[in-house]
């Protein structure tokens, strides 16, 4: 112990380290910023330290060859000594960074802590969280299987969007024309080179800021932020009241740091990595491209889109968020931080939370995805094993409608439920329907023969409440 | 050197230093920017030149029917494995006639499928649908789907291989 010691002070006597770092790491803080609601940007630091260690274990292993790639990956999971483990923290840690962005910026904008004189720390913070999207963006993607090239090329179709250089910037992501040798490469150079480096780079100034700038004091109501006397009253409440970040504010971020790690590895043990979807063969087809959780918001609002303005919604609404959060210290630097005085920055926080869950509910679920694989309508449901009702029910199966339509639970949800059809609509209004479609539905008059159009407007009549009640006790 | 000892010779050498300074790092910068640069954008402008792939024996499809056939892209990388793949719909309409549609939807790039009993391409993503003469049927796409340049050549159908469509405003 005496020999470490010894060592150390000659190693600082040299470096000069400790007296650098010592009065860094314990300047005075406000003795309120020591509470649980500072600690969720440490602990973003902390899962990316994770990424960081995880994804460079990774590199080890790894190829980042388009036609090898899938194959090293099911090596690292199934093969290595603990790769699946480090794959696994590797993805739940994206996962853990997205949330903990989100919840520290949540945090900073509730608490105003982007106003005078923290502005470039809010800026460089919406840059940092810019680079975890496209770093979780490109990790899904390097995730070389069937999903991955199909997110690719759904990514580069949003690209193509782009007014006026929107074809260069979609074959700039893909590498060229079509999906292929180049495009995993350059993808793996975006995610371990270019984007890292830059997070490295903000990261840096974020934290040179806090510093500098000192970590925000906790808001009250009534104490508005004045830019002529913000700093001399901080200077002089850390120099009375100060307490010094390390350790008596930093514990706790150690230990949210710690829950945060160790939750991580947890779920890296208990669940594992996500599972490889086929390989990344673009002929194969049979792929729904739904990316990881955190996107399937997105994945959702490009659905529900109105098809008129989904171009300026794809292109100029993710644009106009990033420009809203990144000019927000322009809008107001000064003022009322405390939530408790500023009702419309709650709102819009919880409208912006009911809105991202609201969109990933109705993603999970995707009801206007045609379910290829729904389950066939059974003779029983269809009620009869002969004649037009039968022949109508199995046209119903094998023209598509159960895609989109369900019939007492059998079926896809992107057309209005069937079930009680035979109530609602008379058979000239289900042939005209049939025939000429309407909404999100194509018409069926050049595909149907007359005896299937007859049969099937005899089984949809069928379908009332009072049948089904009849054949269920029939059942019964 | 004190405010005091400054000269105007003193300042214009300095101004010099500074200028030579700058203009050598950016000179430097510049003349390994254009090969780094240039080769990272390279794939944006130089083009692959487009190839007749043969897809199958001209006997060998259904008049009526639409396919998916496979073929290998124009220009492959040695290293592309699977990824040089790709896919199309062939629908033969007559003796000699043939359309051939691109799997990617014409709304996100999402690969159609087609529901032969329905007669209709559907995509799994945000519910595109096209009728058979790929036409918009329901559904987000702004235009039908794209369609690949195909021949018969010596007993063999053929595509000629295209670029991914991208959707353009």
């Amino acid at each position: 112990m005496e020999s470490l010691k010894r060592a150390w002070l000659w190693f600082d006597d040299r470096t000069g380290l400790g007296s650098a770092l010592g009065p860094v790491i314990k300047h005075p803080v406000p003795p309120n910023s020591a509470s649980w609601f500072y600690v969720f940007g440490s602990a973003t630091l902390f899962a990316f330290m994770l990424q960081v260690a995880t994804g460079v274990a990774l590199a080890f292993m790894y190829v980042p060859s388009a036609g090898e790639a899938y194959q090293s990956l099911q090596y690292i999971t199934d093969q290595t000594t603990f790769g699946r483990i480090v794959r696994g923290m590797h993805n739940w840690g994206a996962s853990a960074m997205i949330l903990l962005v989100g919840v520290h910026m949540v945090r900073v904008y509730l608490t105003a802590s982007y106003k005078y004189p923290r502005e470039m720390h809010w800026i460089s913070g919406v840059v940092l969280w810019a680079l975890v999207v496209i770093m979780a963006f490109s990790g899904q993607v390097i995730r070389w299987d069937q999903t991955a090239v199909w997110s690719t090329i759904v990514a580069s179709e949003q690209a193509g969007r782009i007014p006026f250089i929107g074809q260069w910037v979609a074959q700039f992501l893909i590498g060229g024309e079509t999906i292929g040798g180049a495009t995993l490469s350059r993808m793996f150079a975006y995610h371990v080179f270019i984007v890292p480096a830059l997070l490295f780079i903000f990261i840096g100034l974020h934290l040179y800021l806090v510093i500098k700038n000192g970590i925000s004091e906790f808001p009250k109501a009534g104490k508005p932020v004045d830019p002529k006397t913000y700093r001399e009253e901080y200077e002089a409440l850390v120099k009375k009241k100060g307490i010094p970040f390390w350790p008596d504010a930093a514990w706790r971020d150690m230990v949210f740091g710690f829950i945060v790690i160790t939750t991580i590895l947890l779920i890296a043990l208990i669940i594992g990595p996500p599972a490889l979807g086929p390989p990344p063969n673009p002929a194969n087809i049979d792929a729904l491209p739904v990316p990881d959780w955190y996107f399937v918001f997105y994945f959702a609002f490009l659905a529900l889109m109105p098809p008129q303005m989904e171009t300026y919604l794809m292109v100029f609404g993710p644009l106009l968020v990033g420009a809203l959060l990144f000019f927000l210290p322009f809008i107001s630097n000064k003022g009322e931080r405390s939530p408790l005085r500023r009702p419309w920055a709650v709102a819009i926080v919880a409208l912006t939370i009911a809105s991202i869950s609201g969109l990933w509910a109705i993603g999970i679920t995707s009801p206007w995805s045609p379910h290829f694989d729904a389950k066939p309508l059974t003779v029983e449901i269809i009620g009869a094993d002969s004649g037009p009702i039968y022949r109508g029910g199995m046209d119903f199966n094998e023209k598509g409608c159960l895609y989109c339509h369900t019939i007492s639970g059998h079926g896809g949800l992107r057309g209005p439920d069937l079930t009680y059809i035979g109530d609602r609509l008379s058979p000239d209004e289900l042939t005209w329907r049939i025939m000429n479609g309407g909404l999100n539905m194509p018409g069926f008059g050049g595909t149907l023969t007359n005896e299937e159009l007859g049969d099937l407007v005899v089984f949809l009549k069928s379908r009332t409440k009072q049948n089904q009640e009849a054949s269920s006790l029939g059942g019964d | 050197m004190n405010e005091k000892t400054k000269t105007s010779e003193d300042c214009s050498r300095r101004q010099f230093f500074t200028h030579i300074s700058y203009t050598l790092g950016g000179l430097a910068a510049l003349m390994v920017g254009i090969p780094i640069v240039g080769s990272v954008l390279a794939p944006i402008v130089k083009k692959p030149k487009p190839i007749w792939r043969p897809v199958g024996e001209l006997k060998t499809f259904t008049v009526g029917d639409i396919v998916k056939v496979s073929f290998i892209d124009s220009s492959p990388l040695p290293w592309a494995g699977v990824t040089a793949e790709t896919a199309a719909w062939l629908h033969r309409k007559g003796e000699d006639e043939f359309t051939c549609f691109s799997v990617n939807c014409a709304h996100l790039g999402c690969p159609v499928r087609w529901v032969a009993g329905a007669r209709l391409f559907m995509c799994p993503c945000h519910g595109g649908v096209y009728y058979e003469d790929g036409t918009v049927a329901a559904g987000p796409p702004p235009r039908g789907l794209y369609d690949y340049p195909v021949r018969i050549n010596n007993g063999q159908v053929e595509i000629l291989t295209s670029p991914i469509p991208i959707t353009t405003v």
